[in-house]
């Protein structure tokens, strides 16, 4: 092979790339990686959510050169980053809705993958990571919410860590444990600065294994058959980088309507009171990603087979969390994507209304019809996941697969046929 | 991002030009978003309002009398106020210029010859020199004295002796009055 | 396919948004009556702060409400932002005593006011306020629009909310009947009486203009980069209302080949 004169940084770039192959798995992993060609703009969020990942971890790192982490000082602090500090409002405000960006997308790749059974086999294991990931953002945005040291950054760690006194026997003596004394105080905020500062790079890892995981089998699609050949695939560059550009420019524009207009609209007012350990508001209410689970641990009002509603409460709420880990062996449909589930597809969407009616009821005071509703949508929550998703996979007449993506996209038969072998890594 | 799929591209020179510059114009987009999100995050960085705030010093000097000396804040580090005597003044004067480590004639360093005004952290290694109490060391030239490394500084800040390689340094300043300075 | 999955989106989501309308709102909301909205110079994507609102509405804080209550994130010299010229605030700040020290004696003394100063609260610690005031503490207003929900429409209502209380609404001594209040038995007496200030400017002090003013102020106190924000807003809503177009087109033209 002729050798053709390479610039310097080229010749840098291949005598690193000898050694440690970087650029070459860029290249296989980005730009050639073989995407299925029908993806549609749901396949977005995933990449969306990475890039709010990594907003939240630098708007953070950059809020944390500013902010002081004691209960004495931390509320000024905080004012004095919106007040006096060069664009430190942007900051604060990119990082607090940034989390509410961030649930969102969460949220909705996730309701992606439950209705086009991206979580089905092989790709449990890839879902199991992502569900991870859900925990400990849950975990970092608890955690982060206590920091500024507000009325309800006091309270609402008093209620989530009061929780783990529900716990039989040992209870009692976690709490103390947990916050570093005899209430939420100092220890308590200082070890949650701490956990918070360490927690998306934890969530960074876990990403990483995601993707892998992603990339052993490629992407699901929304007709849920797998990628046979080439004649179904697109490269990732430039077709799904510049599509995934696209709905980042429209993201940033909902998100930038939040920062800069409505920066408090997703936010609660009682926050922007100090911290008042003798002095409890009026309705502790978390913030909006967490309404459905806290409309689960109210609902149970009623002791079950000897177990304390407390306790049941607790245990349900984060049940419904950890029971996601088992959806894939929940479902025993042999299709994957609603699209060919004539039942499902509809089914799919009670469970949608239903998590809405959740974070209202979390939303209101636990009075009237509210504990109603709030009763009726757990147990139809439970309901879903442990009947309707093993029991509908067995009664369900799927409708006829098509032969292949690329058939579909390009119009050809639609005989039936099993869920293809994947194509494994390529 | 050179490389462009291997997929059939309809043949026209006009439409791949047309996407050239739609590309050309995107990744321009995206460059100039980039580069504008990324200064506000540095001026984070910069000395917020606050800070600022405390960048200058009011010092009303009528309370000082002849022969006396002041210490007052200044951006975190002490300011020498001197209300020299005619001797300090004369001392200061009477010096071989070139002969200083760090010349510099008395009248450079002053606004009003009874008044001399200077940051009191030694150039050395940034110890705060004795002098301004009675009963401070002040060294055999009148002025101070660092007990950290024995840098000897005269009655117009210059070093004299000692291993400091530069004299104590003048701050910006000006009188706003008669009798009163902003320093900053 | 999914083109009828989004519309049934489309009804779920209205479904679901008239539930939220019709639900019982957020508990003292039922007992006081809706907060009418006024306008504000500051609403809307392009608002700013009128500052002459803001002086009248600081001469009401400095001749009415300072008395009892605080401005904790307030310097001296964030009234700048007021339209006052640096001079102008230093002379306002040398019209207060605030507390240094301690000196080389140990004790704390008083001096006047700087630039560079906080704007002191009329008491020195939350005991004090709550003994000169029968128990409660006035609240620290450099944060009350945002600490309150309705922000500014709420400091306004709550300043011409005084009226008498409704037949068999018994009101404690000590505690005067506000339509807004949450529980409607406050225990500030109404602080605004027609007249009760004369303005600089000369605009006549009627009750409703001083409500007005103070908020306008207050708003301030509590969102001083509001003016910075929506301006900043309107530029990154633009660059990025076009960057969706072009990214769009590019998408488009990329993905002819294939279509």
């Amino acid at each position: 092979m002729a050798q053709t004169r390479l610039s310097a940084t080229s010749r840098i770039i291949r005598w690193i790339d000898y050694r440690l192959p970087f650029v070459a798995m860029l290249q296989h992993e980005l730009y050639e990686y073989p995407t299925p060609r029908n993806l549609s703009y749901w396949w977005n969020f995933g990449s969306l959510s990475g890039i709010m990942l990594v907003v939240m971890i630098v708007t953070g790192i950059f809020l944390a050169m500013q902010y002081t982490p004691h209960a004495d000082l931390a509320f000024d602090s905080v004012e004095r980053i919106m007040r006096d500090v060069d664009y430190g409002w942007t900051l604060r405000y990119a990082h607090m809705n940034g989390a509410s960006m961030f649930f969102a997308l969460l949220y909705i790749h996730m309701f992606r993958g439950l209705y086009y059974g991206s979580y089905k086999q092989p790709r449990e294991l890839l879902w199991i990571l992502g569900v991870i990931i859900l925990i400990l953002a849950i975990m970092t945005a608890f955690m982060g919410y206590v920091l500024p040291w507000g009325q309800m950054s006091y309270w609402a760690a008093t209620v989530i860590t009061n929780l783990f006194s529900a716990i039989p026997l040992i209870g009692q003596n976690l709490v103390t444990f947990l916050w570093g004394g005899f209430t939420v105080g100092n220890p308590t905020l200082n070890r949650f600065y701490a956990l918070h500062y360490l927690l998306p790079f934890v969530i960074l890892a876990v990403v990483l294994l995601h993707l892998i995981a992603l990339h052993r089998f490629g992407s699901n699609n929304p007709l849920g058959i797998e990628m046979k050949g080439p004649q179904d695939t697109l490269p990732f560059h430039p077709y799904f980088t510049i599509k995934d550009l696209f709905g980042l420019a429209v993201f940033l524009l909902i998100y930038s309507f939040f920062v800069f207009y409505a920066p408090n609209f997703l936010g609660s007012s009682d926050n922007y009171i100090p911290a008042n350990p003798m002095q409890t508001p009026n309705h502790i209410v978390p913030e909006w990603y967490l309404l459905p689970y806290y409309a689960i641990l109210r609902s149970i009002t009623f002791t079950l087979f000897g177990i304390p509603a407390k306790l049941l409460g607790v245990i349900c709420s984060f049940g419904s969390l950890f029971m996601l880990f088992i959806v894939p062996w929940l479902d025993t449909s042999p299709v994957r994507s609603s699209r060919f589930r004539p039942i499902y597809k509809w089914v799919f969407w009670l469970l949608v209304i239903d998590v809405f009616a959740l974070g209202w009821v979390g939303f209101n005071p636990p009075q009237g019809i509210v504990v109603t509703v709030g009763q009726i949508a757990t147990l139809y929550y439970y309901v879903h996941f442990l009947i309707l998703l093993p029991v509908l996979g067995k009664i369900e007449r799927p409708r006829p697969l098509p032969t292949s993506i690329a058939a579909a996209v390009l119009g050809g038969g639609t005989r039936l046929t099993s869920p293809a072998v994947p194509m494994g890594k390529p | 991002m050179a490389d462009l799929a291997q997929h059939n591209v309809s043949g026209a020179h006009a439409g791949e030009t047309r996407r050239d510059f739609l590309i050309l114009t995107a990744t321009a987009i995206g460059a100039v978003g980039v580069a504008a999100t990324i200064w506000p995050f540095i001026d984070t960085l910069n000395p917020a309002r606050d800070t600022l705030a405390l960048s200058t010093t009011e010092v009303d000097l009528a309370p000082v009398q002849v022969g006396q000396r002041l210490t007052v804040a200044w951006r975190g580090k002490p300011v020498f106020i001197d209300h020299r005597t005619p001797e300090e003044i004369k001392a200061a004067d009477n010096v071989s210029v070139s002969d200083l480590r760090d010349p510099q004639p008395d009248s450079a360093r002053v606004k009003k010859p009874e008044w001399l005004v200077i940051v009191g952290v030694c150039t050395h290694l940034g110890c705060i020199p004795l002098g301004q109490k009675a009963g401070d060391p002040r060294g055999p030239y009148g002025g101070w004295f660092c007990p950290c490394h024995g840098s000897i500084y005269d009655t117009s800040g210059r070093i004299r002796q000692g291993p400091a390689p530069l004299n104590l340094v003048v701050p910006p300043y000006a009188f706003t009055g008669d009798s009163t300075i902003k320093i900053g | 396919m999914m083109r009828t999955s989004m519309s049934r989106i489309t009804v779920a989501a209205a479904a679901l948004i008239g539930l939220l309308l019709l639900a019982p709102a957020r508990g003292e909301a039922q007992e006081t009556p809706a907060l009418p909205h006024q306008q504000w110079s500051f609403d809307g994507v392009f608002g700013t702060y009128d500052k002459a609102a803001m002086q009248r509405g600081f001469q009401i804080y400095k001749q009415i409400c300072s008395a009892c209550h605080p401005v904790n994130h307030l310097y001296f010299r964030d009234l700048e932002a007021l339209g006052y010229t640096p001079d102008q605030v230093k002379a306002i700040a040398a019209s207060d005593q605030v507390t240094d020290g301690p000196n080389d004696q140990g004790q704390m003394y008083q001096r006047p006011g700087r630039p560079s100063d906080p704007i002191p609260g009329p008491f020195p610690n939350d005991q004090a306020a709550r003994a000169a005031n029968g128990g409660a503490l006035p609240p620290d207003l450099s944060m009350i629009v945002k600490a309150r929900e309705g922000g500014p429409d709420y400091v306004f209502a709550l300043m011409n909310g005084f009226k008498p209380p409704p037949a068999g609404f018994s009101v404690p001594s000590g505690k005067y009947y506000n339509e807004y209040f949450p529980g409607h038995l406050i225990a500030m007496p109404p602080p605004l009486s027609d007249g009760a200030v004369t303005y600089a400017d000369g605009t006549k002090a009627t009750v409703q203009q001083m409500a007005h003013d103070v908020a306008t102020f207050l708003n301030w106190a509590s969102e001083p980069n509001l003016d910075t924000r929506h301006r900043v807003g309107v530029r990154v809503f633009l660059f990025l209302i076009v960057g969706v177009g072009i990214f769009y087109a590019a998408k488009r033209k990329i993905w002819s080949a294939v279509h």
